[in-house]
Formats: structure tokens, C-alpha cells, sequence
């Protein structure tokens, strides 16, 4: 009893550090990455005895300092109580969303199996959802509580947007649901392990020497669905090309113009841990989540004949490890696209939403239908 | 008294603050608020009746999906503190009472239901939920699902008449 509890709290510990930490690296990416990205040096101020750390001391000690030490301004006329709550709420729906992302396969410790998951839950993904729906109230609540019009009007936009984009995110996953067949992020990851010949139906047979020897992922198996569930994820974090509820060019910040020290920096971590869970989302529905090719539960077979076996151990390090791997590379072409692309006007991003990726679901929705009752 | 009744009374006690709160809060949004608490306290419920689907559907659809709708008419609007009282207040005491009585009534009924509970696994989950949607109750689902239809192409008509 004890002991459960034990691994439950530690790896609840784990996630939770992993991925504020990922958040707090993800601020010094962002602005190191950027300065790469636009030739400039990016931060280079702060330094530590003369060690600067290409940045990190700037943006992983200095800027923290200054954000905690800075005055925390609430509006006069604003309101005190809600002004507070929105970016605890922000911050909290970001980290709790990954507690049902599973992060390896189960490790064995004497005769203990312990599931690689914080939370395994029979609704997983639709918690996922849940959590992510309940973010939309850190920038609606903390817009209206700043009394300012331009908080208001990044708030009410920001509310449009996420409601829009959920309905597109929901239904780009149901492809996903229907190939796999359950709800349980674990069991989707699990699926992923087999490979494309072991799905091909009897009529598509002789694609077998073509495609049969790939791992069957989500993003062979529901391409189009990756394409609609990457981008409206992409738009759930609010970050260009979706920043309207931020608006730097016409809202001054949008939702959190009267944000100071820290809870500005809470919106801002939350925004991180946003791009971290989109990632840990992408990487389980659509890249094998902590699969890697060919490795089973004793090690690797190759399908074309041909094996090199390994440790219960050595297998579950390798599935930790590519899980990582895959997240940390989503964060990073998360924000190689925020610096990359210009931002989208206000009619265009709701035209996208309603009128091009809401209908591209349905269709894959359909199409994914009859392929299914076809093989069959 | 163990663990999971302590925590139903604290929870029970919670909701009936929040949802107190949401009808003599004087400030709207402050009331919406409350309101968000109650539909998230009720959802903690759900998850333990064994009902995680319900729990998380009514997060996703009453509280991530209808509230902020609600905020956003509401904060569009922005309407002036509510006086307390007025007309209304007598045929609300009346409807208050009437409920209450109802409820005393069927609570003090000395007969003990049926454990809520069913003995199989699949209870709750959405494999059952999904066979009585689409299988004993496909028609009544179906006709909601229209019903809904007809008020978005209502909303549609109605909001493009003037041109």
C-alpha cells in the first residue's frame, strides 16, 4: 500500500519536474533559438563570474530573478481575487494534462509492474481535452479581471479561437481512435508497436513488399490527421501564427497586458507547458509515443529476419529515451514555426478553423470509416 | 466512517457553498464562476460513482465548452450588479420551498435503492455507453441530434433576416 503510493507520488514527482523544467528550457530555446533563427546574439546580458552559458545564465537564472523580485501591479479598478486566480488556473490546466501521456512501456522491479503513466484512466485522451478546454479560463477570466480593453478584447478573442479549434482537435483524433480502437493513451501507444503488415487487408496485399516493413504509427496510418491535430495544437498554445488573443501588434499583449513579475511569469510558463504537452500529445496519437522500430519487449526483431536481444532494462531506458527524444523534437519545431511563419488576421484564422479544417476532419473521419469496414 | 465518506462530505459540503454562491453572488462573472466550481465539484462525483466518462464528459461540455460561452455573452454585455429582492422574490421563495419539500421527502423514504453501482467492470465505461447511444437508445439519440440541428439552422435564419 505504501510502496504504490510511493511509485504513484514519484511518478507523479517525475512528470510534473520533467516538464516544468522542459518548460524553463524551452525559454532559453526560444530566445537563443530565435537569435539563430534571425541572425541576431539573443541574450547574452547576464553572466555568472564571467560564465554566460551561451544564455542559460540570462534566461534560467537572471530573467526568474527579476520576474519574482518585479512589483506585481494589479489594476486598481480591476478585480483582486480573479486578477490572482486566472494565472493559477492557466498554469495549472497546462501541467495537470500530462499526467496521461505514458512515458515508456511497463518496467518490472522484482515482481512489481509498474505502468510508465501518471494516470491510466479508461477516457484518457478525452481527459486530455477536458484539461486542455479548462485553459481557455486563465485568459478569459484574467482579460476580463485586468479591466482594460485591451486585456478584454485578447480574452474574448481568445475564447473564440479556442472553442473553434477544439471542435478541430477533437475531430482530427476520432481517425486515430477508430484505427486503434480505444480511448487509453497507453493502449494507443501500444498499438503502434505492430507493424504495417499486420494490418493490410487481404485487397491491399501487394503493397506488402512496399510499405509492409513500417512501423504502423499514426502518421502512416491517419497522415491527414496529423496535418489538422499538429495545427489546431499549434493554435491551442495561442503562439504565432495563432496570436491573436496576444496581439503584440495592435492588442499591446492582449489578455495579459496587466500581467507583472510572477504571474506574468506563470502565464508564461504555461505557455511553454502548453507546447510540452502539445508535443507529448503528437508524439503518443501520431509517433509511436515511446515506441522504437522493431523493439519488442525482449529487443529488437527486424522484419526482414534477424534479432538482437536485450535487457528488460536496456528496453525500457531505450523507450524512455525515444519518447523524450520525439517530445523534445516537436517542442523544437514548435517554436522553429512560431519564428518562422507570419502571423494570420483575425478572419483568416477563424476561415481556417470553420471552413477548412473543420470539414478536412469529417472527411477523414468518413474516409477512415470505409477504409476500416472495407478491410474488414 | 472511511476514507471515500470523508471525502464525499467535504466535496457535498463544497458544492453546496459554490452552488449557494452562484445565486447571491452580486457580481455576474463572480457568479459564473461559482457556477464553473459546482459543474467541476459534480464532475469529482461522477469519477467516484465509477462513472469516469460522465465525470470527464461533463468538464468538456458543461464547463470547458457552455461556461465560456456563457463568460463571453456575459463579458460582451457586461451587465450592472443586480439589486437583491424584487418581484420575484416571493414565487421564488415558494418554488424553493416546494423543491426542498420534495427532496426531504424522497430522502427520508425509509427503503434503501439498489446499489448505483453495477457489478461489472464495463460499467461506466465508454464501451457501455457507447452500446446504449447507438444501440437501445439509437432513436432518441438520433432525434436529439436532429432537434439540435434545427436550432443551429434556426440561430442561422434568425441572425441573417435583416439583409
Amino acid at each position: 500500500m505504501i510502496v504504490d503510493l510511493a511509485i504513484i507520488a514519484t511518478k507523479a514527482f517525475l512528470v510534473l519536474f520533467m516538464v516544468l523544467n522542459l518548460a524553463g528550457v524551452l525559454g532559453w530555446i526560444e530566445r537563443k533559438g530565435s537569435a539563430l533563427i534571425q541572425d541576431r546574439i539573443g541574450a547574452n546580458r547576464a553572466s555568472i563570474f564571467g560564465f554566460a552559458g551561451m544564455g542559460l545564465v540570462n534566461t534560467l537564472i537572471a530573467d526568474p530573478l527579476k520576474f519574482l523580485t518585479k512589483e506585481d501591479f494589479i489594476p486598481p479598478a480591476g478585480d483582486k481575487f480573479l486578477h490572482t486566480l486566472a494565472p493559477c488556473m492557466a498554469l495549472f490546466t497546462a501541467l495537470v494534462t500530462f499526467a496521461v501521456i505514458p512515458f515508456g512501456d511497463v518496467l518490472n522491479i522484482g515482481d512489481r509492474t509498474i505502468n510508465l503513466q501518471v494516470a491510466n484512466i479508461n477516457v484518457g485522451i478525452l481527459y486530455a481535452f477536458a484539461m486542455g478546454s479548462l485553459g481557455v479560463y486563465g485568459i478569459v477570466i484574467g482579460a476580463w479581471a485586468s479591466n482594460n480593453k485591451f486585456s478584454l478584447l485578447g480574452g474574448v478573442r481568445g475564447s473564440a479561437q479556442m472553442i473553434s479549434y477544439e471542435i478541430a482537435m477533437g475531430l482530427s483524433v476520432i481517425g486515430v481512435l477508430m484505427v486503434y480502437g480505444t480511448l487509453e493513451l497507453q493502449e494507443i501507444a501500444r498499438g503502434q508497436g505492430l507493424l504495417m503488415r499486420d494490418l493490410l487487408p487481404q485487397w491491399l496485399a501487394f503493397l506488402q513488399p512496399l510499405i509492409g516493413w513500417l512501423p504502423a504509427w499514426g502518421i502512416f496510418l491517419q497522415p491527414l490527421g496529423f496535418l489538422l491535430f499538429f495545427t489546431s495544437a499549434v493554435a491551442e498554445t495561442k503562439r504565432i501564427p495563432f496570436d491573436l488573443p496576444e496581439g503584440e501588434s495592435e492588442l499591446v499583449a492582449g489578455y495579459h497586458v496587466e500581467y507583472s513579475g510572477g504571474k506574468f511569469l506563470m502565464f508564461f510558463a504555461s505557455e511553454f507547458a502548453e507546447i510540452v504537452t502539445a508535443a507529448g500529445l503528437v508524439t503518443t496519437l501520431f509517433f509511436g509515443g515511446w515506441q522504437v522500430p522493431y523493439l519488442m519487449r525482449d529487443g529488437f526483431h527486424s522484419p526482414w529476419g534477424g534479432q538482437w536481444l536485450l535487457s528488460h532494462y536496456a528496453v525500457v531506458g531505450l523507450q524512455v529515451g525515444a519518447f523524450t527524444l520525439k517530445v523534445l523534437f516537436f517542442c523544437w519545431l514548435q517554436i522553429l514555426l512560431r519564428w518562422s511563419v507570419p502571423r494570420f488576421r483575425y478572419d483568416q484564422v477563424m476561415r481556417l478553423g470553420w471552413k477548412m479544417m473543420l470539414p478536412l476532419a469529417l472527411l477523414n473521419v468518413m474516409v477512415t470509416a470505409v477504409i476500416i469496414l472495407a478491410a474488414q | 466512517m472511511d476514507a471515500s465518506t470523508l471525502i464525499f462530505f467535504a466535496l457535498a459540503a463544497l458544492l453546496v457553498v459554490s452552488s449557494l454562491l452562484v445565486v447571491l453572488l452580486p457580481n455576474v462573472v463572480h457568479g459564473a464562476m461559482a457556477l464553473i466550481a459546482a459543474l467541476l465539484l459534480i464532475s469529482i462525483f461522477f469519477v467516484m460513482l465509477q462513472a469516469p466518462m460522465v465525470g470527464v464528459l461533463q468538464v468538456l461540455v458543461y464547463a470547458g465548452a457552455i461556461m465560456v460561452l456563457f463568460l463571453f455573452v456575459i463579458m460582451f454585455l457586461n451587465p450592472a450588479r443586480q439589486p437583491r429582492g424584487g418581484a420575484w422574490l416571493g414565487f421564488s421563495v415558494l418554488l424553493a420551498l416546494l423543491l426542498g419539500g420534495g427532496l426531504a421527502a424522497m430522502l427520508t423514504k425509509t427503503e434503501t435503492a439498489a446499489d448505483p453501482v453495477a457489478a461489472t467492470d464495463l460499467f461506466g465505461s465508454p464501451e457501455m455507453l457507447a452500446k446504449s447511444l447507438f444501440g437501445d437508445f439509437v432513436l432518441p439519440f438520433e432525434i436529439a441530434s436532429v432537434l439540435l440541428l434545427v436550432a443551429i439552422v434556426g440561430a442561422v435564419v434568425l441572425a441573417k433576416r435583416e439583409r
